[in-house]
């Protein structure tokens, strides 16, 4: 755990704790839907700072852990053909799929390279006009534009040996997914920062007003995710469910008007499988029909039989708010971030890796 | 991967057409070309927040500093010193 003394503002991670006590009357359990707060709420040590009614559940906010078996089957099945460049994010590379890691391809000989930025890749099939260059486009809503533009660049250069591996998830279906489960226990959520910079937050009111439920746009330092979690118990203790915005120097409602018409022009909403959670209706975007031609779905007959899920990870039911990571007999045994058996073992995002790294978190259970 | 940074625009590279003006951008003293079609309103000496290569939005020097020394302290920043190609 951090010091106090090295928050941005220490003083007011005192206060918002205080205040937070001092309003909470029942249990409650907040949802945090990205990665990044996940990561930050354990390493800076605030779950334990929390008082005892307040349970925190870690969401599906990372690609890392929710991009399905069979993507990732598909990615390695691209990244062994001859003459494939496979480009990918970093993170990416030690996510298990059904028989082996992208990782373990490379070892074996695949050509894949590990890149910054999507646009990194239109430049590698600009320099190597006798390969293809796929680039394996996961990401939430903050990554879209960046994998669309990419798209957008390469035929506007005429550049014809480039195209995607589109894994793209959506936040807003994810959450009716989790409220809408029967076991459902998320009382709010904390929604991400970074995805509505890019998207706003009109999507959000629907959701609120149907499942009645408070949700709140958060940040993900510190100071954002207490004021984000004090915004929502006070919601909570009213009894309203209301969309508020605590991260508002980065999020406007209405957000990024040319990320979300870049996104618009390359993408189509689809259907989409997430990781230990399985399909969800709507939840995802796939190349249109204008830009085909950069669809590496379509470009390569991709031909591999469909790989199950990995029935002793129970990352889903963690995603979903069900359990958390300690509550999987695999957790530190047989899964560690040296040999992950399942995805969130995975990145630092992901919610067993962070507790796997900051031990002594949070031991507080769900029935 | 999912957090965006902030860097500081040093200057314009390229402007090729209204879908792709660059920049290079510093990230506490890394400097990496950053993609601005998203921020048409930017201007040299901004500060941006950049996600893999596309900045995303313009925000104030003292949020940047701020938002930066967290997400370095976090050891979020090492992902600008990845293998490039
Ligand atoms: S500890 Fe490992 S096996 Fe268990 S849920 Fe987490 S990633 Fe899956």
């Amino acid at each position: 755990m951090k010091f106090l003394s090295e928050y941005r503002d220490p003083e007011m991670v005192i206060q918002y704790v205080k205040e937070i006590k001092a309003i909470t009357t029942k249990p409650w359990t907040l949802m945090e839907i990205c990665g990044g707060q996940t990561h930050s709420l354990v390493k800076n040590g605030i779950l334990d700072m929390l008082p005892k009614f307040i349970t925190m559940v870690h969401g599906p906010g990372c690609p890392v852990c929710v991009t399905s078996v069979n993507v990732i089957d598909e990615a390695i099945y691209l990244s062994e053909q001859p003459n494939v460049i496979l480009c990918s994010f970093g993170d990416m590379l030690r996510v298990p799929g059904s028989k082996k890691s992208l990782l373990e391809a490379k070892a074996s000989g695949a050509d894949i390279r590990i890149l910054y930025s999507p646009l990194e890749a239109v430049e590698l099939a600009k320099s190597h006009p006798e390969k293809q260059v796929v680039f394996f486009a996961v990401g939430f809503e903050t990554t879209a534009p960046a994998n669309a533009l990419s798209v957008v660049h390469a035929a506007k250069q005429g550049i014809k040996n480039y195209s995607i591996l589109a894994s793209h998830v959506l936040v807003p279906p994810a959450m009716e997914a989790i409220l809408g489960d029967d076991e459902n226990k998320i009382d709010a959520f904390l929604a991400a920062g970074h995805v509505c910079t890019i998207m706003g937050i009109d999507e959000y009111y629907p959701i609120a007003e149907k499942y009645k439920c408070p949700i709140v746009v958060t940040g993900f330092e510190p100071v954002d995710l207490l004021q984000g979690i004090l915004m929502a118990v006070q919601q909570l203790e009213k009894g309203v469910y209301k969309v508020e915005n605590q991260y508002a120097r980065s999020v406007q409602r209405e957000g990024n008007a040319m990320a979300k018409d870049t996104i618009h022009k390359v993408f189509t909403i689809s259907d989409r499988v997430w990781r230990g959670i399985g399909n969800i209706p709507q939840s995802g975007y796939e190349v249109n029909e204008q830009y085909k031609l950069y669809n590496a779905r379509l470009k390569f007959n991709i031909n591999i039989p469909f790989a199950e899920e990995n029935k002793e990870c129970i990352s889903g039911d963690i995603m979903k708010g069900l359990k958390k990571p300690k509550q999987c007999p695999n957790f530190g045994t047989k899964c560690k971030p040296e040999h992950p058996l399942g995805a969130p073992m995975v990145s630092s995002e992901g919610a067993c890796a962070a507790y796997y790294h900051y031990a002594s978190v949070d031991d507080v259970l769900i029935d | 991967m999912c957090l965006a940074i902030p860097g500081k625009l040093l200057a314009i590279t390229t402007q090729l057409d209204e879908t792709f003006r660059t920049g290079k951008v510093s990230f506490g003293g890394i400097q990496k070309e950053v993609n601005l079609f998203m921020v048409p309103e930017a201007q040299i000496g901004d500060y941006l927040l950049v996600h893999v290569g596309v900045a995303i939005s313009v925000v104030d020097e003292e949020e940047a500093r701020l938002t930066f020394k967290y997400l370095k302290d976090m050891g979020e920043v090492e992902e600008l010193e990845s293998p490039s190609i």
